[in-house]
């Protein structure tokens, strides 16, 4: 199994997997927390919308994406806290005009359109160094932030009026922190792909949450579980020859019921040990 | 005594609708001011002009006094928490702390002793580890009590604190304030006015406009002269009594 190590292609592979797993497994827990799940589908899917505009004027479909991502969750954060749209109404809308918007420039860009699949499924075995040094920054941007504003964040997440009325720019780091979500899906768009980004997003945190109510800890286990989970995929997928981002999810999705699993029997053992206790007082 | 809040002919309210209308009040040291009024008054609206949650349409709120001590501690009406938010009661109280010094990356030693002190002060220390979603709602009024007075604010302002507690802790609550009001001014909304009366120093009815009455105890009369319609749910008594008249306290 080691002697995979001696290709390029799967050593990049297996740091994309662990870089993937440090950003989704951070934003992610946030977004889990903070119930964002349907606001990150639909920034997810307004990049598609700049997929599709970069490959009709011919520029790279990542930073296409990057800039629709990016511009569409400002967009909703702003619509969110200034407006009287309702919110999940307004992430509809963006959501599938990204999507229409996409499908139509692709439809509209002379000749075979390459490498779509690998935006729309994801595939790991194909990431180069360039998207590799994009990942590593945008980790290391995540952890820092992370690090030195936890507190801040935790606060602002739970009560977000509390922490208006002691005057925290609570405005700049929600608008700072749905950027990091957004650039966050852009970056593992090509791992996973659109289609799946939100379940890298979502499955290790929920995962994690089953075993602790502590935002940190949900971050580290997410962390961890995203690692096993992706790495698991990738040699799936590599020795059935079977789609990576697919593979990788579906690894998600078993470690997660193996864990619910898990944390049902230990609950129930849990319980009938304090009903034996307080019978036999 | 001095000043620590004024507001200046102020108005305020949402979209279209002006809630607060030409309101003036000042907030001094030592004070303990009843907030009484109809539901859809405006008392919410009144705390959260003072809280700086919105701003006036018209007139001003002016903050007085040192930078360094946290201004305002505040307990919400009903909080709309989410149970299921991976935030710890200890984590909860601590985040009272946060305020001015928003940079903030970790709490010190010392903040963590003074919030267990303050989880000992509300009674809920052996709960502390505890996710806030598993505490019942009384429980979780202590720990919000217990982050709006971690900092020692200057002035502490409750929205309804009685809504949701059982009466051992509305007795343990106006005890613990008639203590915290000697380091603090307190600024409280009730709709249980009987209540109130006994404990406050002075009252402020407000619907729509704000009548200032510099007594806790308060009449029928002046209630509809300050045209301040409120329930009288006091505690068996006949509606039309003299409030406060069962209070020795005064004078
Ligand atoms: N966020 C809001 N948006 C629009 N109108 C509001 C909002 N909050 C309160 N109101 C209106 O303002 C009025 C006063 O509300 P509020 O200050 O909460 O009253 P009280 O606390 O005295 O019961 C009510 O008519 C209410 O409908
Ligand atoms: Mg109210």
């Amino acid at each position: 199994m080691l002697h995979l190590f001696e290709y390029e292609f799967f050593r990049n592979a297996v740091w994309a997997a662990l870089l993937a797993s440090v950003t989704c497994g951070i934003t992610g827990s946030y977004i889990v927390a903070k119930r964002m799940v349907f606001i990150s589908g639909g920034i997810t899917h307004a990049s598609f919308g700049g997929i599709g505009i970069a490959y009709f004027l011919g520029f790279n479909p990542v930073a296409g994406a990057a800039v629709f991502s990016i511009l569409s969750a400002l967009g909703i954060e702003y619509v969110s806290g200034k407006t009287n749209v309702r919110e999940d109404s307004a992430i509809g809308i963006l959501w599938s005009l990204g999507m229409a918007l996409g499908i139509i420039f692709v439809f509209m860009t002379p000749g075979y359109a390459p490498n779509l699949m690998s935006y729309l499924f994801g595939s790991i075995l194909t990431v180069g160094k360039t998207d590799l040094l994009l990942m590593l920054g945008l980790s290391a941007v995540i952890v820092g932030f992370f690090a030195r504003f936890y507190h801040t964040i935790l606060f602002i997440s739970f009560d977000e009026e509390y922490a208006r009325a002691h005057r925290i720019a609570v405005g700049l780091f929600k608008y700072i922190l749905i950027s990091l979500v957004a650039l966050t899906i852009v970056m593992n768009i090509r791992i996973v792909g659109i289609i799946l980004v939100i379940s890298f997003l979502t499955i290790p945190q929920s995962t994690a949450n089953l075993f602790t109510k502590n935002l940190r800890m949900m971050m580290i286990y997410s962390i961890i579980i995203g690692i096993t989970g992706s790495l698991t995929g990738i040699y799936i997928s590599y020795y059935l020859d079977i789609p990576s981002g697919a593979t990788i999810i579906f690894a998600f999705v078993v470690l997660f019921g193996l864990a619910k699993i898990i944390q049902v029997l230990r609950t129930r053992m849990l319980i009938r040990r304090q009903v034996n206790q307080l019978s036999n007082q | 005594m001095s000043v620590i809040i004024e507001i200046r002919d102020a108005s305020a309210g949402y979209n279209h609708d002006v809630v607060l209308h030409d309101v003036n009040l000042t907030i001094q040291e030592e004070d303990y001011i009843g907030v009484i009024g109809p539901n859809g008054g405006g008392k919410t609206t009144l705390v959260r002009l003072i809280l700086g949650l919105i701003q006036p349409l018209r007139g001003e709120v002016i903050y007085h006094g040192d930078k360094q001590r946290n201004l305002i501690g505040y307990l919400p009406q009903v909080s709309q928490t989410d149970r299921s938010f991976p935030i710890s009661v200890n984590e909860v109280v601590l985040s009272g702390l946060m305020s001015a010094r928003s940079g903030l990356s970790t709490y010190t030693r010392n903040d963590r002793s003074r919030a267990s002190e303050i989880l000992e002060m509300m009674g809920i220390a052996h709960l502390r580890k505890k996710s806030i979603g598993e505490l019942s709602g009384g429980q979780m009024q202590r720990a919000f009590l217990g982050r709006a007075i971690i900092s020692e604010p200057r002035l502490l302002i409750l929205d309804e604190p009685n809504t949701f507690v059982d009466n051992k802790f509305e007795h343990d609550l106006y005890e613990l304030l008639r203590e915290l009001n000697e380091k603090m001014a307190i600024l409280m909304v009730s709709h249980d006015v009987g209540t109130i009366t006994s404990y406050v120093k002075t009252i402020a009815c407000v619907n729509r406009n704000l009548h200032y009455h510099r007594s806790n105890i308060i009449t029928q009369s002046q209630l509809a002269a300050y045209n301040c319609p409120i329930q009288l749910i006091t505690h068996g008594e006949v509606p039309h009594t003299v409030l406060g008249e069962h209070h020795h306290n005064h004078d």
